[in-house]
């Protein structure tokens, strides 16, 4: 009866606004995520009183937030402040818009976790496999990558491709939170975290905030700035295993095929028609993952493809291109989502993609989400 | 010295399996209706959804299906270890169990077969864990 593929360039993203990604003590949650709503409102243009539509994410309570902004909206959702949220809530504000529940909806995620020491393992996340000492993301990721190399012959060094790619281009923009190139011999001998990944296979913990404004793709019109379309989405969730969190044994490699085809099938383009990858980069092995799901190589042959630079701008596949969560910060997809609609607004500057017409976003995860971007 | 790692958290789940590793046995949970078999346990089997649920015995044997070296302790007991090895194992019976895998040697492969071993850790406490068979 109702198909999603109706809506398909019906959304569009009018702003977006964010901090800037550090340590900030003195504020919190609520102070950042106004910082960037004040932004994402500059941005566009947009009478803060014409938002009907709030979205959180990692914020503690919407309500507060609302009070804080001084809005009311009549539809509100809370999500939790796992990464993955940030996908999955801008198809669930698509999905609102486009079925009439708000007209103008605010995203809003705040992370405070370098401030307040958030280490992703050991008592602040209990599980299962504590007694063996098995915890934290980062471990989950290293239990995959092993398996990749035993699997595909995948090397460390291929890996660095990834962490260097990405490093290039945070050395690219003014605002990225570390902007000293690295190299893949670097990459080697930094420090064990959980071998085989090393320290540069890590995202970057900071305080920040991001906000993405969406609306309906004739109200799009009305504001300062060309409107940037969702033109597909798709989505896989991969629930068995959950005990060991972050994980899978097959690399989400069914769940990124069904959520990339998904897309590239709503926005009528396929991976070779995207001129940049926003890839969910906690770790570097999800970069390899990704590009096997969505079929820029076949599994197993990530590491190849790869090589050479192929991810820096200039290469075959530019990824990341505002420095990532390993280069820039770990804004949980969100900062992604805003990277995209920068590029295909051109306000990227020296990183700027030329000719940017298709960027796609993907997060390879439990709740795998990807989410296809063009020009409006 | 008193011992301090993170010990399992018992419940009216998974009491069963920590009652019978003290006794050197692995158990996996099992679906006497369809015959489904999984380690963590759950209040009903996720492929038929029965309720009454019980507990059979697992060989003990499998297969190694990765392996990491923590070089980070998140936590305090752990920090004289580092680096210690977490291994993922596929039980002869199917499911697949994160626990650790004694051996050190640096010359590991996926597939290689192991077995299960108890360690005693405290008076309460039996960790099923893994050595290369």
């Amino acid at each position: 009866m109702f198909d999603v593929n109706e809506l398909k360039d019906k959304i569009a993203v009018i702003g977006v606004g964010n901090t800037k990604y550090g340590n900030f003590p003195e504020t919190d949650d609520y102070g950042l995520a106004a910082q960037a709503f004040r932004n994402a409102v500059n941005d566009c243009g947009i009478d803060k009183n014409q938002i009907d539509g709030m979205l959180v994410s990692r914020i503690p309570y919407y309500a507060r937030m609302g009070e804080v902004l001084g809005i009311n909206p009549r539809w509100t959702v809370t999500l939790p402040g796992h990464g993955r949220m940030s996908g999955m809530g801008i198809i669930e504000a698509a999905s609102a818009i486009a079925s009439g529940l708000c007209n103008y909806a605010v995203l809003l995620y705040a992370n405070i976790g370098l401030s307040r020491r958030v280490n992703y393992g050991g008592d602040e996340s209990p599980g299962t496999w504590d007694p063996w000492g098995f915890t934290s993301p980062g471990a989950a990721h290293a239990m995959a990558f092993r398996r990749h190399m035993e699997m595909y012959g995948t090397t460390t060094r291929q890996l660095a491709e990834v962490s260097v790619a990405i490093r290039y281009h945070a050395c690219l923009n003014p605002d990225a939170v570390m902007r000293n190139p690295i190299t893949i011999e670097d990459h080697e001998s930094a420090r064990f975290i959980t071998a085989p990944l090393r320290l540069l296979d890590y995202c970057l913990i900071n305080d920040g905030a991001v906000c993405l404004i969406l609306t309906s793709k004739e109200r799009a019109k009305d504001f300062k700035k060309p409107p940037v379309m969702i033109s597909g989405f798709g989505g896989q969730d991969t629930y068995s295993q959950s005990s060991i969190a972050n994980f899978d044994m097959d690399f989400w490699y069914p769940a990124i095929s069904a959520a990339g085809n998904q897309a590239y099938q709503m926005a009528g383009v396929t991976h070779k028609d995207v001129n940049a990858l926003m890839c969910y980069d906690n770790f570097s092995p999800t970069v390899l993952f990704s590009l096997e799901g969505l079929g820029f190589c076949g599994q197993g042959e990530s590491g190849s493809y790869v090589e050479d630079g192929a991810l820096a701008l200039g290469g075959r596949l530019p990824v990341n291109t505002d420095g990532g969560h390993l280069s820039n910060s770990y804004m949980q997809g969100w900062a992604l989502n805003v990277e995209a609609v920068r590029q295909l607004r051109g306000e990227c500057g020296a990183r700027q993609i030329p000719d940017c017409e298709v960027v796609q976003y993907v997060q390879s995860t439990p709740c795998t989400r990807s989410i296809i971007y063009t020009r409006g | 010295m008193s011992y301090n790692k993170p010990l399992p958290r018992l419940d009216t789940l998974n009491k069963p399996f920590w009652s019978a590793a003290k006794e050197g046995k692995l158990l996996l949970q099992h679906c006497p209706a369809c015959g489904d078999t999984r380690f963590p346990p759950g209040p009903v089997c996720p492929k038929c959804l029965a309720g009454d649920q019980d507990w059979v015995e697992s060989s003990g044997k499998g297969t190694l299906e990765s392996w990491i070296d923590m070089h980070r302790a998140y936590w305090d007991g752990f920090k004289d270890d580092l680096p210690y090895r977490v291994c993922l194992v596929r039980l002869e019976e199917g499911p697949v169990m994160v626990s650790n895998l004694v051996d050190k040697t640096e010359n590991l492969r996926m597939g290689a077969p192991v077995k299960v071993v108890f360690d005693a850790v405290t008076e309460d406490v039996t960790l099923p864990k893994f050595t290369l068979a």
